[in-house]
């Protein structure tokens, strides 16, 4: 066993960045989208140093003037200006900060209630389960933003409501992913040696199993991730989410809706930054499934 | 023998209600039909059987991980079926651990070594940190693994060194009797003799009990000290190691016997051919279960049910031997 | 002629960490009616040179080889659809995992004139008879009532019989069988082995059989190929080598099984199979044998009488029989 000692000075944690990076980095694509979303989260975080203007401010004299590029447009407002003189590029910088943060926090509610649901339902079985998988239907049932749009109708219009009630939607899928995760880990060794030494049930469910079903969730988080930007920005264009002044890229699209043929700028850039966004998360989703299936990886 | 037996099992029976359908009446499946032994310090009772002849199931009565139907079991002098159970379970745990057949599955992939072999302290002792470090390291080092491994995954091992974590983890809480399924059907015949030796080693340092269930008659000769064969979840034949292999009474374990293949050139063997597949556990045949593939069977093995009887060295259930 | 011919072939992986040598120089002949087994333990490439063979290894493999020629039709210069004519008609294949080899969602009768109408043309319907004399011929009782059955209706053993039908359908010159038995009980592995070389005398086929059982080796096979980290370290006949097995890995092998285990410990063999990694200098035996000299650690030993070894056992008189002696 003297061959084995040779080989142990490198980390493992490195050990498995690599082997991840090395599956992740084959597709091209999932790599182009990594490094444009890394872009577009150093903006959100950056937003105060890099955009030329507060992004509230209004210029009102320099009204619906076009991109730079344009016959009448200026360098100080690279990409035009809305219909109160807001400088667009400053109003989409700061977009993204409220885009990232909805699509996070929505994640991260409809995950973690759902994974907690889903492992329940899973672990416990019998008529919990029947309950929750039941209850989970029937929200699956109604179409996604139908029944997002019926909550922010009930619980008000805003951002964090429509958060909120996005949130709600996303829950279904991750119960049932996590939960089918679940049966299957429930039968394998480990999880009997586990029982074996006594482990009780919320050791069982959150230090043996819950490791073991990372992989689809954070696959299933990412796209999640990117329809959750895309819903926000739907229910703010609707009205129903973040509210005018905020420059929510749906909101953004909304109030400048009857520009849309005099002064087209205001309403494709913010346009432009959700497809983007939105395919960036996609691409990289894609190769983050790639990577994390073990039944893809090995040829 | 004056020492009290670590397991003393009485006629443990095991019966699943498998539900068949809505309009259908629910089945019940024999799983272990009156199996008894006694097993005593550092001696080894392997359980012998193809699929669906019930090891798996006294595997898990003997852990504890299901309640027997019906039967008495009593473990290092505690009767399960009258002990307080969520008391002595804790006792117990520490009494009888086990080694799982596929050291692939049996250890928890997102765990590094070291967790895997804290858990059992974690939840069954006191132990500080550093105790339990120095327990897990001691273990380490005593099957086999080297300290740098504490740090690692099992995906980082091959299947001799991860049977090797599960023996370590089946011996932290230092307990009386191990359960071994099939712990080395999995590897390779060369690893396979690397890990019979160190439980062979460990058994007798410790003075442990093993329960060593397999299908590989030519280990389970070498290991065993006394030998219970299963058909279709019934005991067939159990004596000492010796009595069975070199005198086999039951025509069960002389098929058995003689369709394990041996590493010897001499063709000339007198081969018992067995016809016929194993009969469904969930629909058995009657009389004798064995009858249909038995080629001394006689009309009246159809419809009796033959029991365990001591003949000579072995207890037999055949109707046939006298 | 032979029937089969390989010369030094050399399969190689790309992998994550480089590439990885599972076949290296690799050679085996075979003619109508030998029954070759082929052993190692798991690593030891004794898969992945017949799906070499096959053409059957995903496109990461590359496949090198002097000699690799069927039947007098060299396979290494066939394009695919050559190839197709030859596999699956001329040289079968059956798997470890009756359960999974079979498919799901077709009943018998379908799976084995699919075969049939494949090979020989005609409707899957006019096979109907073939079918029923086949699954006869495998040994499955009352087969006319098996004939829709479906593979999870049927039992290990049941489905490996099946699936040696399916194999045997188009009477192929070679048949080979990648542990057809272990996953089968013991008394169901004696029926299997026994049925396989019943068919390969009357059918006159070559039969290799890929296992990692030393007993079902000596039970069955007339000639044997013991494999270690992908090269073949010793190839004689299964008397000659059971009785007096001159490669020390082949010993040791042996001498680690509990039958021929003097006492209560037995003679394993320290270490492990070098893995992609840690492939030592010199013979790749060399860390984990008893035998081993300085050369050993340098040199890469050459082939003689089949061994792979510097300082190969020495042959045993004809009377001193090792095998009868330890039993």
């Amino acid at each position: 066993m003297t061959s084995i000692t040779a080989t142990t000075s490198y980390s493992v944690r490195s050990q498995q960045w690599r082997e991840f990076w090395f599956y992740f980095s084959v597709s091209k694509t999932a790599v182009a989208g990594l490094v444009f979303l890394i872009g577009v989260v150093l903006m959100a975080i950056f937003a105060d140093v890099i955009s030329p203007h507060l992004p509230a401010e209004q210029y009102r004299e320099f009204a619906e003037i076009p991109p730079a590029w344009m016959e009448g447009g200026q360098m100080r407002f690279f990409l035009g200006t809305d219909y109160a003189g807001r400088d667009m590029l400053s109003r989409i910088i700061h977009g993204a900060r409220l885009s990232l943060i909805a699509g996070c926090i929505v994640v991260l509610m409809s995950a973690s209630i759902g994974i907690l649901l889903g492992l329940v339902a899973g672990f416990r079985g019998g008529w919990l389960e029947t309950v929750i998988m039941r209850i989970m239907d029937t929200i699956m049932a109604v179409p996604g933003l139908l029944m997002a749009l019926v909550l922010v109708a009930v619980l008000g219009p805003g951002l964090l409501n429509a958060m909120v009630a996005i949130a709600i939607t996303y829950t279904p899928s991750f119960v049932r992913l996590t939960r089918a995760s679940t049966l299957s880990e429930l039968n394998k060794d480990y999880v009997t040696a586990s029982k074996v030494a006594g482990a009780g049930p919320i050791r069982l469910m959150f230090i043996s199993i819950l490791p073991n079903c990372m992989a689809p969730l954070i696959v299933q988080g990412t796209l999640s991730f990117s329809t959750a930007i895309l819903d926000t920005a739907a229910l703010g264009f609707l009205g129903m989410g973040a509210q005018a002044p905020l420059p929510e890229w749906g909101t953004l699209i909304a109030e400048n809706r009857d520009l849309m043929l005099s002064a087209p700028w205001t309403v494709t850039f913010p346009g432009i930054a959700i497809l983007l966004a939105v395919l960036a998360i996609n691409l990289m989703g894609d190769g983050l499934r790639d990577a994390l299936d073990p039944k893809l990886k090995r040829s | 023998m004056n020492q009290q037996a670590l397991i003393q099992a009485r006629d443990l029976h095991k019966y699943y209600t498998i539900k068949s359908g809505l309009f259908q009446p629910n089945q019940s499946l024999q799983a272990l039909s009156g199996a008894s032994f006694d097993l005593y310090a550092g001696q080894t009772l392997a359980v012998v059987g193809e699929s669906g002849c019930g090891k798996s199931t006294l595997a898990r009565l003997l852990t504890l991980i299901e309640q027997p139907t019906a039967g008495q079991l009593s473990l290092d002098g505690i009767d399960l079926a009258t002990a307080n159970k969520k008391r002595v379970a804790k006792q117990l745990r520490q009494t009888i651990q086990m080694v799982f057949q596929d050291p692939f599955g049996s250890l928890n992939p997102r765990q590094k070594v070291g967790d895997i072999l804290q858990e059992p302290l974690i939840i069954n002792t006191d132990l500080n940190a550093n105790q339990r470090r120095d327990r897990v390291l001691e273990l380490m080092q005593r099957v086999g693994l080297l300290d740098e491994h504490i740090h690692r995954y099992p995906h980082m091992f091959s299947g001799g060194q991860r049977q090797r974590i599960a023996i370590a983890r089946a011996l932290i809480l230092k307990p009386k009797i191990v359960v071994l399924d099939e712990p080395v059907s999995a590897l390779d015949v060369s690893i396979q003799a690397q890990v019979l030796n160190l439980l062979i080693e460990l058994q007798q340092e410790l003075g442990l009990a093993y329960v060593f269930i397999s299908h590989d008659l030519s280990v389970v000769r070498h290991i065993a000290d006394q030998v219970l064969v299963m058909y279709l979840g019934k005991p067939v034949e159990q004596g000492l190691s010796e009595a069975v292999f070199n005198n086999p009474q039951h025509p069960y374990t002389q098929a058995l016997l003689s369709a394990t293949p041996q590493a010897n050139t001499d063709r000339k063997r007198k081969r018992i051919r067995l016809t016929g597949e194993l009969p469904s556990p969930l629909n058995p045949p009657s009389g004798c279960s064995f009858h249909p593939r038995c080629q001394n069977a006689t009309a009246q093995c159809k419809t009796s049910t033959p029991v365990m009887e001591q003949h000579g060295d072995v207890s037999v259930a055949c109707l046939l031997v006298k | 002629m032979a029937l089969l011919e390989i010369t030094n072939l050399t399969v190689e992986f790309a992998t994550a960490h480089g590439s990885l040598r599972a076949v290296d120089q690799v050679s085996l002949s075979l003619d109508v009616g030998d029954i070759v087994a082929i052993v190692g333990e798991s690593g030891s490439g004794k898969s992945v040179a017949m799906l070499a063979l096959m053409g059957l290894l995903p496109w990461t493999a590359t496949i090198t080889a002097d000699q690799m020629s069927f039947d007098g039709k060299d396979l290494l210069t066939m394009n695919a659809k050559q190839r197709r004519a030859i596999i699956g008609k001329d040289i079968s294949m059956i798997f470890q995992e009756p359960m999974t080899s079979l498919n799901p969602c077709f009943n018998v009768e379908y799976q084995i004139s699919e075969v049939l109408a494949q090979h020989f043309g005609g409707s899957r319907r006019s096979h109907k008879n073939r079918v029923i004399k086949l699954l006869e011929k495998v040994g499955i009782p009352a087969p006319e009532t098996r004939l829709k059955a479906y593979p999870h209706q049927l039992s290990g053993g049941m489905s490996q019989r099946v699936m040696i039908a399916m194999m045997i359908a188009c009477e192929p010159k070679l048949l080979i069988a990648d542990e057809p038995t272990t996953a089968l009980d013991v008394t169901i592995q004696a029926q299997i082995l026994e049925l396989l070389v019943e068919l390969q005398q009357a059918n006159g086929m070559a039969l290799v059989l890929i296992t990692h059982d030393m007993a079902v080796v000596a039970e069955t096979a007339d000639r044997v190929v013991v494999q270690y980290a992908g090269q073949q370290v010793e190839q004689r006949a299964v008397i000659e080598l059971f009785n007096n097995p001159r490669h020390p890995y082949t010993e040791a092998l042996l001498s680690a099984l509990p039958e021929y285990a003097k006492e209560k410990t037995l003679n394993a063999i320290p270490g492990v199979v070098p893995g992609q990694l840690d492939r030592p200098a010199g013979c790749l035996f060399n860390p984990r044998c008893e035998h081993a000299q300085d050369l050993c650690r340098q040199k890469p030993p050459q082939r003689s009488e089949g061994i792979l070894c510097h300082y190969p056992l020495p042959l045993k008189g004809a009377t001193t029989d090792h095998v009868e002696a330890s039993l």
